[in-house]
């Protein structure tokens, strides 16, 4: 049975993100002529759409339900992921990485390791990547399948297929424009369609005071509850906050990950790239306000038992990603329904969009045009970026099958960013800011990096080791070994880089002029009215940052 | 001219979503604001569709106007 029922106007409003989806991709595809146009969106875009894009491509359907849930269990701990788990590295990103992605020209995060190092680093990243951005791909499309067939009864094959149909075809169409199009469109979606969930349970409750009055100590606060894992639900300590989260996990995911960075690539001059992801900081600070209340008024409801309001079970356990999807079918009448649904569905099917545009880059900049056809043509490229699409979606599909009969692979998605990102921030660190580092420490101290977080994953999951070991704690979580993991393998990728380059060859500074501190002109804002300059706009960023974890300290 | 130099802006693609949603939204807060007895969700006597629906409108002809002559 079904928890949210539809009507003849909510399928309407589905209808309606449909027609424009793929009204864009087709609209759009007069416009991509060059691969250009293609893989970076013909790199016109403002910092207000590039933006946006930036912090969509990240809120996927599954966070939003995730981290919901995620705060019916642990509390305001969770608000971690989104301010210091995102914003000091969304800063550090836009303010010191930037000038060296864009000013190189590069189409990918792996062609910048290219030029600073060589061919055989850059495939090692991309093939991770690839393989990285299918299995995420893939997991995201079997767990929209299962929310849809589990809260609309809705046919689990035909709900797959169809969303990843419409992707295949309006990807395919126009590439990273019609993916940054629908990104900035399910974002208004989310806003729209699920702010008023949090309204309406403020409303319930009687009002943000009473809602805080009413959760325990450790559910309303940020740290103070941090000193000692066992004090608060998620069992992390301060220091994986801090240094798991918030440094190794973050830094690796929001500076090196392609998918996100690649939106920052499409903006039309270094400014703009640069107050990208500055931009988006303000409103992935506001993210807290979709899914950490909802989740707080969920916690408070299901504790009276007069509201009426209890999460799903399976097999005896809370199914928390429910909370939700039950709070819209609480407050939403016909129409509002379809809205709060269509917004689900516009962030899993954006966030397969954008998995998807990532990996057709990489694919034929990294991998095809680097191994297989070096002398591709501009129309060549274009064609394989079109056809890497349509097979990419056809991977994601297997994933998601394979997904559908080993259930447990969903716990493995945390960890694989770990496995591929973690490593790759301590070599993109290096490389951008000590022209000493050689291409082999670069290489070698990546795949240590890799095969070292992979190695502490298995040996933490199988109990070869015990997980109390990494995490220095006797009260532990597959979250803080998460933290922890990546931490090891970004020290291990760090300390393994800096050995080797200290027994092999620099390249010369001619060839790094560009692409290390030192060796690149810094950009020059200075002619800029302060309030336009990038560095002005992070530290206000970084104030209204300080002021929300000392509120909610 | 060139064509990407037509190409319609996001603000306006959006605002035209909003406005179609909007309107969709409106409709069906106004039957319910006629005949509350068929609406049983949580606080449906604040008739959160007429409002939002309306918020929607407004929000979408901003955008649309606001985004008609732009480029993206």
């Amino acid at each position: 049975m079904s928890t949210i029922h539809l009507s003849f106007l909510d399928w309407l409003i589905i209808g309606i993100y449909f027609a424009f989806v793929l009204g864009i991709g087709f609209y759009l595809k007069k416009f991509t002529r060059s691969q250009e146009d293609f893989f970076l969106a013909g790199r016109k875009n403002s910092s207000w759409v590039a933006g946006l894009a930036f912090l969509s491509a990240n809120l996927g359907a599954l966070e939003l339900l995730g981290m919901t849930g995620n705060t019916f269990k642990y509390g305001m701990y969770v608000a971690h992921f989104y301010w210091i788990g995102a914003i000091p590295a969304m800063l550090f990103l836009g303010i010191y990485m930037m000038p060296f992605y864009f000013s190189s020209k590069i189409h990918s995060v792996p062609g910048y390791l290219k030029l600073r190092f060589d061919e055989k680093t850059r495939v090692l990243n991309g093939i991770a990547f690839a393989v990285m951005t299918l299995l995420v791909s893939g997991i995201n499309l079997y767990a929209m399948a299962l929310v849809l067939h589990t809260f609309l009864g809705w046919n689990w094959d035909v709900s797959m297929w169809a969303s990843a149909l419409t992707v295949a075809v309006y990807v395919s169409l126009s590439g990273l424009m019609s993916a940054i199009f629908t990104e900035i469109i399910q974002f208004f979606l989310i806003w729209f369609g699920l702010f008023l969930v949090s309204l309406l349970g403020i409303v319930e409750i009687g009002g943000l005071d009473k809602l805080y009055s009413m959760v325990p100590h450790a559910f309303g606060t940020l740290w103070s509850t941090s000193g000692n894992p066992a004090d608060n639900g998620m069992l992390v300590s301060w220091g994986g906050i801090v240094i798991g989260l918030g440094f190794v996990l973050s830094f690796g995911y929001w500076t090196t990950d392609f998918l996100v960075v690649q939106r920052a690539f499409s903006a039309k001059d270094l400014r703009s790239a640069r107050l990208t992801p500055i931009t988006a900081s303000f409103f992935k600070m506001c993210v807290p306000f979709l899914v950490i209340v909802p989740g707080l008024v969920a916690y408070i409801l299901s504790k009276d038992p007069s509201k009426g309001f209890a999460l799903l079970s399976d097999g005896g356990q809370l199914n928390y990603d429910s909370t939700l999807p039950l709070l819209i079918a609480r407050y939403y009448p016909t129409g509002l329904v379809g809205l709060g649904v269509t917004a689900l569905l516009a962030g899993f099917m954006a966030g397969q969009a954008g998995n998807v545009s990532a990996f057709n880059t990489v694919w034929t900049y990294d991998i095809y045009r680097s191994v297989i056809k070096k002398d591709a043509s501009d129309a060549h490229l274009l064609w394989m970026g079109r056809a890497a699409t349509i097979v990419g979606i056809l991977l994601s599909l297997v994933t998601a099958y394979w997904a559908r009969t080993f259930p447990s692979i969903m716990d493995y998605m945390q960890a694989i960013f770990s496995w591929v990102n973690a490593p790759l921030f301590a070599t993109m660190l290096l490389g951008m800011f000590f022209k000493r580092i050689t291409s082999a420490g670069a290489f070698w101290g990546l795949l240590a990096g890799m095969v070292s977080s992979v190695t502490l994953f298995l040996a933490v999951k199988f109990m070869w080791i015990n997980p109390a070991s990494i995490t220095f704690s006797s009260v532990t979580s597959d979250m803080a070994a998460n933290f922890w993991r990546a931490w090891w393998a970004w020290l291990i990728c760090f300390i393994t880089t800096i050995a080797i380059s200290f027994f092999t060859a620099p390249k010369p500074d001619a060839e790094l002029v560009g692409l290390v501190k030192g060796l690149t002109p810094n950009p020059d804002s200075s002619a800029m009215a302060l309030y336009k300059r990038p560095e002005f706009i992070a530290v206000i960023a970084l104030i209204v940052l300080v002021v929300l974890n000392i509120y909610f300290w | 001219m060139t064509e990407h130099a037509q190409m319609k802006s996001i603000w306006y693609l959006v605002g035209l979503m909003l406005l179609a949603m909007g309107a969709v939204i409106t409709v069906a807060g106004i039957v319910q604001y006629l005949d509350p007895e068929s609406v049983h969700t949580v606080l449906s006597e604040l008739h959160p569709s007429l409002w939002w629906g309306l918020i929607m409108l407004a929000s979408g002809a901003l955008f649309a106007v606001a985004g008609k002559n732009r480029m993206r």
